[in-house]
């Protein structure tokens, strides 16, 4: 049985992590109501834009009933806004967060679109590099207890892990490189 | 480090998907659309239904109020140039602005030429009526396409027409022979890498959302099961009675198009829309969706 991954469809790039998460072998769906949070393995959070995607956790919900699950043993896959949205702050609050990792985030923090970029970053599993896309990218400007950093660009974390919570600041889904996708589904246990 | 590439630029329009751009003319307007859940607003002077009635040369907003709104808002600020405007575009881009629509609402400033795209870091979507025009304008770097529909009539006739020439034009290449492609890139006037990648794929190589005319959460959902990845809205929201419940309903709508329960229930109580244009009373002169090529 492969690992079931419901990916949260609300708004943002869903396609392309349920894409990635197929190749690397997992069985992944989009999920939108809160009672299929009962039937996932694991739970992935795209990228999109939080303010948006944070407007229907609220309405569903999901603000509690996702750290319950986590707590429960459910993991978490997170890029770019879903790494804001389960941080344990957001500078200047514009978005309200989970808390369900120990980092420190500021939205949009590497400018405006004409300053989005890819870059080669380095993986602390792997030893060959990993073109990560930024987009409007947050930036994590405090790791706290209990946090480990898997990647670096720039001397400042870009890919962390905490318990069974793997979070990018950039988008593994929008490349063919499936490396880190892999990475967290061994984090998985089946439930 | 590289900034400004192909992947970057599609990437934004990826991140948008599942969402609804909405035009603003106004910081104030801004945060309701923000505060409504608008992954991304369209600074304007106008919107199209009073660019409309203003007539004479509609031309790129005045930058004061694109940088205001663009200090009062988190969400990604686009903003429209003329069709064929370079510079317009060059200076929107040297302002910051995270997306450019080179749009047929405003007078083109090229009756032959659309922008070549490729020279500019900030990401472009472009207007089309059907699966050629999607290719030429993508073939000139655009990162999105979005359906031109008629803006400023909020009627969603044009838009449902643009969207469905697409898709089924889609279908038709995707049960073609290979060796088929090259006469229907010759005929489709369009790249025919472009078309080879359409049969590959089976749908536009970007993010493809409909604009021009919606101006209820109903309209916003069938544009959305018609195949459409979010939605543009215009006019539609603040030439509403009641523009923050609307632009809510419509964002809920997007999310939720295919839950007629749900559609049903936000679709109550939001005022009374936009009053509309029948598209068939406009004369030539005055349809948008005919500027460009």
């Amino acid at each position: 049985m492969s690992v079931k991954v419901g990916v949260l469809a609300f708004q943002g790039d869903v396609s392309e992590h349920i894409e990635a998460f197929r190749k690397a072998g997992a069985d992944p769906f989009p999920l939108k109501k809160a009672e299929d949070l009962d039937r996932i393995d694991a739970l992935s959070l795209p990228g999109g834009e939080s303010t948006t995607i944070s407007r229907f956790l609220k309405e569903g919900k999901f603000y509690e009933i996702i750290p319950q699950k986590y707590s429960e043993g459910m993991a978490i896959f997170a890029t770019c806004a879903g790494m804001i949205l389960l941080s344990k702050e957001v500078i200047e609050n514009s978005v309200e967060s989970m808390g369900l990792i120990n980092i420190k985030v500021k939205r949009n923090a590497y400018g405006r679109q004409r300053d989005s970029f890819e870059e080669s970053i380095f993986l602390e599993f792997d030893n060959k590099p990993f073109t990560a896309i930024f987009i409007r990218a947050p930036r994590i400007v405090e790791v706290g207890n209990g946090v480990s950093v898997i990647s670096k660009f720039n001397e400042e974390p870009v890919l962390v892990q905490s318990g069974k919570i793997l979070a990018a600041s950039f988008h593994p889904e929008l490349t063919d490189d499936l490396r880190i996708h892999r990475y967290f589904l061994k984090m998985v246990e089946k439930r | 480090m590289e900034k400004g590439t192909y992947r970057v630029k599609c990437g934004l329009a990826e991140m948008l998907k599942g969402g609804v751009i909405m035009d603003v003319t106004s910081p104030e307007q801004a945060k309701i659309a923000e505060d409504a859940g608008a992954v991304a607003v369209m600074a304007l002077e106008r919107v199209p239904a009073d660019i409309r009635a203003a007539g004479g040369v509609a031309r790129m907003a005045d930058p004061e109020i694109i940088i205001k709104i663009m200090n009062t808002v988190t969400i990604p600020v686009m903003a429209k140039v003329r069709i064929g405007h370079f510079v317009e575009a060059q200076i929107l881009e040297a302002l910051g602005v995270d997306f450019i629509d080179e749009s047929e609402v405003l007078t083109p400033a090229d009756e032959e030429h659309h922008i070549n795209k490729w020279d500019f870091k900030v990401p472009f979507v472009c207007g089309c009526r059907d699966l050629g025009e999607a290719l030429r304008r993508i073939g000139e770097g655009a990162a999105m396409i979005r359906t031109k529909g008629e803006a400023g009539t909020g009627n969603v006739v044009e838009a449902v027409r643009h969207m469905r020439a697409v898709t089924s034009e889609i279908r038709r290449i995707q049960n073609m022979p290979d060796d088929e492609l090259m006469t229907e890139a010759k005929k489709l006037q369009a790249p025919y890498e472009l078309v080879k990648k359409v049969k590959e794929v089976g749908r536009l190589p970007v993010v493809n959302f409909a604009a021009g005319g919606i101006a209820t959460p109903a309209d916003a959902a069938m544009m959305m099961q018609l195949g459409a990845d979010g939605v543009f809205v215009g006019s539609g929201i603040f030439k509403s009675e009641d523009p923050a419940a609307r632009a809510r309903a419509i964002v809920e709508a997007v999310a939720h198009y295919d839950e007629p329960e749900v559609l049903a229930q936000i679709s109550r109580g939001i005022g009374e829309p936009m009053k509309g244009i029948e598209v068939s009373k406009l004369s030539e002169e005055e349809l948008l969706q005919t500027r460009g090529w």
